[in-house]
């Protein structure tokens, strides 16, 4: 009778041992559950790039298209928060282009037109055939190059 | 692939936490171990301490190489793992017994013994794990393997298939012959596969994510994308029709969908996957016998009990008599179902742990995906991301495939079940996901470098020389 009693115990400890091991486990991940969130990305972008948008602009470009390099024929869709451009993967456009640097270049809105912006690259930005040394103004059609890659901006 | 990277805030190493519920684990299988002697002899058994310090003694040199080589990995894979290692052993040293019974009972030859051995694998597991965490010091230069990792992984994928070299076990062509030893090479592939999916679809996935027509509200690629999924799809339906594996070939085809469909973050490509995987399947079905001999057990278990669906039978048998909390260990008869300690291992578990048991189990397994999925999202690269990502849904699809065939939900394929089925290259591959699975973890839970601010990048920038250079 004793020997059953040891055994029920055992067989039961064995399983409250069992479900304690996993309780243990999951206490820890609960602050995964609730606890931390993700970054919230736009607040990084200062306020001060954020222009009002132009209303009915015709001239205004709605779209980023890659002419030439290892992403040709990829499209984005222009809202109006800037874009930023390099092989950094939390670039809005992530460059696949061995020369381009990991943040390259920034595309910002304003109310006239988009502007782009060289962020300190190792191989510069060129809209045209001009090197870009300050914030210029894009206009349609005309070519961006980084690296290998030529983007241009379309209506 | 936008997930975001979720920040470790101040995520404490927490490495003594990570040997605390080792050491928990490590008792756990002791005292499962001597449960199993008092059940069947009413004293304890005279091998529980040296299991116990075999085991403890691997599963702490585990923990402190990760100590060493990856402080900053997750704590709580390392302990789930060696629980269900632990377990493992001590269900297989379990049915030895009944396999001895067994024997006697009929006066055969007594059967080997395979406690020892897979705790001799488990130990060659180790090493493994170890040898991995300490050469691949940064999983980002695994990307540079990747297409040499495919090509390995294709031809160890194909190699039991070719005559010679491979050897027909329990109808299934899966294993190579390597002196005494026998070796299942697909278990290196899944691993291998997996490194080139990730490192293809971190270089190919805006072109696969962007380039595509939208139709009814869906995004379709093109179909020159199509090309390596179909390829993906011709080679997993390659090692259904070449070596009857049907477990593989769903989990190698599961796998690949669901990486496609993280990194591009198109729902399309689910759907693309499900409607090949059901064409696939229903030509199979229709085309080979035991594709049909295993859907006709699946729904049909019980018209021929003694039969073809004996072994699905007595394992639902062993979980029905474990009903919710089990005979307990040692006071069932798990041993009347074939293949107890590999496929079957959950119905014996399911019979002698009962219900709870079960769920218990299940539930870790559930903690090791999810703190791989959790390492995921703090990875920082998308190489390692989508690597975490598929490194932890195989092993909870594999644990589906084979849980669910086991309980008669999805019909029965076989794969093992990872750390607790009898297999040596079972054991040393799912350890070497691990090692795998914390490398990546211990670089997104690493404090990054405080951050430059751009003035000063720019600065430096700017001090320096001008010269095109290659990145």
């Amino acid at each position: 009778m004793a020997s059953t009693l040891i055994v029920a115990i055992v067989k039961y400890g064995l399983l409250a041992l069992l479900w304690l091991f996993v309780i243990s486990a999951v206490r820890t991940i609960r602050s995964d559950l609730w606890g931390s969130r993700a970054p919230v990305r736009a607040a990084a972008a200062p306020a001060a790039a954020r222009a009002p948008k132009a209303k009915g602009s015709r001239t205004q470009a709605r779209r980023l298209v890659v002419t030439e390099g290892a992403l040709a024929g990829t499209t984005i869709n222009l809202g109006d928060s800037p874009v930023t451009l390099g092989r950094a993967d939390d670039s809005t456009l992530v460059l696949t282009d061995d020369y381009a640097s990991s943040r390259h270049a920034r595309l910002v809105p304003g109310a006239e037109a988009w502007t782009v912006e060289d962020l300190g690259s190792t191989n510069g930005t060129y809209l045209g055939s001009s090197k870009v040394s300050r914030p210029t103004p894009v206009p349609l059609g005309q070519p961006i190059r980084i690296g290998k890659t030529v983007l241009e901006l379309r209506r | 692939m936008t997930a975001p990277t979720v920040a470790p805030s101040s995520a404490p190493a927490r490495r003594d936490a990570e040997l605390a519920l080792t050491a928990f684990a490590v008792g756990l299988a002791v005292l499962a171990y001597a449960a199993v002697g008092i059940a069947q002899d009413g004293r304890l058994p005279s091998g529980a301490l040296g299991y116990g310090a075999g085991l403890g003694l691997l599963f702490g040199v585990a923990h402190l190489v990760v100590r060493r080589f990856a402080p900053y990995a997750d704590p709580l894979i390392l302990p789930c793992v060696a629980l269900l290692n632990g377990l493992g052993v001590v269900m297989i040293r379990r049915l030895d017994f009944a396999a001895v019974e067994r024997a006697q009972q009929r006066g055969k030859a007594l059967p080997r013994a395979d406690a020892p051995l897979q705790l001799i694998w488990t130990a060659i597991a180790v090493t493994a794990f170890v040898a991995v965490l300490v050469v691949v010091r940064d999983h980002t230069r695994l990307a540079r393997y990747t297409y040499t990792s495919a090509a390995a992984g294709l031809f160890l994928l194909l190699l039991p298939a070719l005559p010679g070299v491979g050897a027909t076990i329990n109808g299934a062509r899966l294993w190579i012959r390597l002196g005494p030893i026998t070796v299942q090479p697909s278990e290196v592939a899944k691993i291998l596969l997996m490194v080139f999916f990730a490192g293809y679809l971190v270089t190919k996935r805006d072109v696969l994510a962007l380039a595509s027509r939208r139709v009814m509200g869906l995004d379709l690629p093109r179909a020159r994308d199509l090309g390596p999924v179909l390829l993906a799809w011709a080679a997993s339906l390659a090692v259904l029709v070449r070596e009857k594996d049907l477990g593989s070939s769903l989990l190698f085809f599961g796998i690949f969908i669901v990486m496609l469909y993280v990194a591009t973050e198109r729902t399309s490509w689910l759907l693309i996957g499900m409607g090949l995987f059901a064409g696939g399947a229903f030509a199979a079905y229709t085309l080979f016998g035991h594709v049909r001999q295993r859907v006709d057990v699946w729904l049909h278990p019980f018209r021929d009990a003694g039969g073809d669906g004996y072994q699905l039978v007595q394992g639902l048998f062993g979980f029905g008599t474990g009903g919710i909390t089990g005979t307990g260990l040692g006071k069932g008869s798990p041993g009347i179902v074939p293949f107890a300690k590999t496929d079957f291992i959950m119905a014996a578990i399911g019979e002698e742990l009962g219900l709870v048991g079960v769920m218990a189990v299940l539930l870790v397994f559930a903690v090791i995906v999810e703190r791989g999925l959790r390492s995921a999202l703090s990875c920082r690269d998308s190489f390692g991301k989508l690597l975490a990502t598929g490194l932890s849904f195989a092993l909870g699809l594999q644990v589906f495939v084979i849980v669910g065939g086991v309980t008669g939900l999805i019909p029965l394929t076989g794969v093992t079940l990872p750390w607790l089925s009898y297999g040596g290259s079972s054991v040393v591959m799912n350890w070497v996901l691990v090692a795998l699975l914390l490398r990546i973890s211990d670089a997104g839970r690493r404090p990054g470098p405080a951050p430059v601010t751009p003035d000063k990048a720019r600065a430096a920038l700017q001090e320096a020389q001008t010269q095109v250079v290659r990145r």
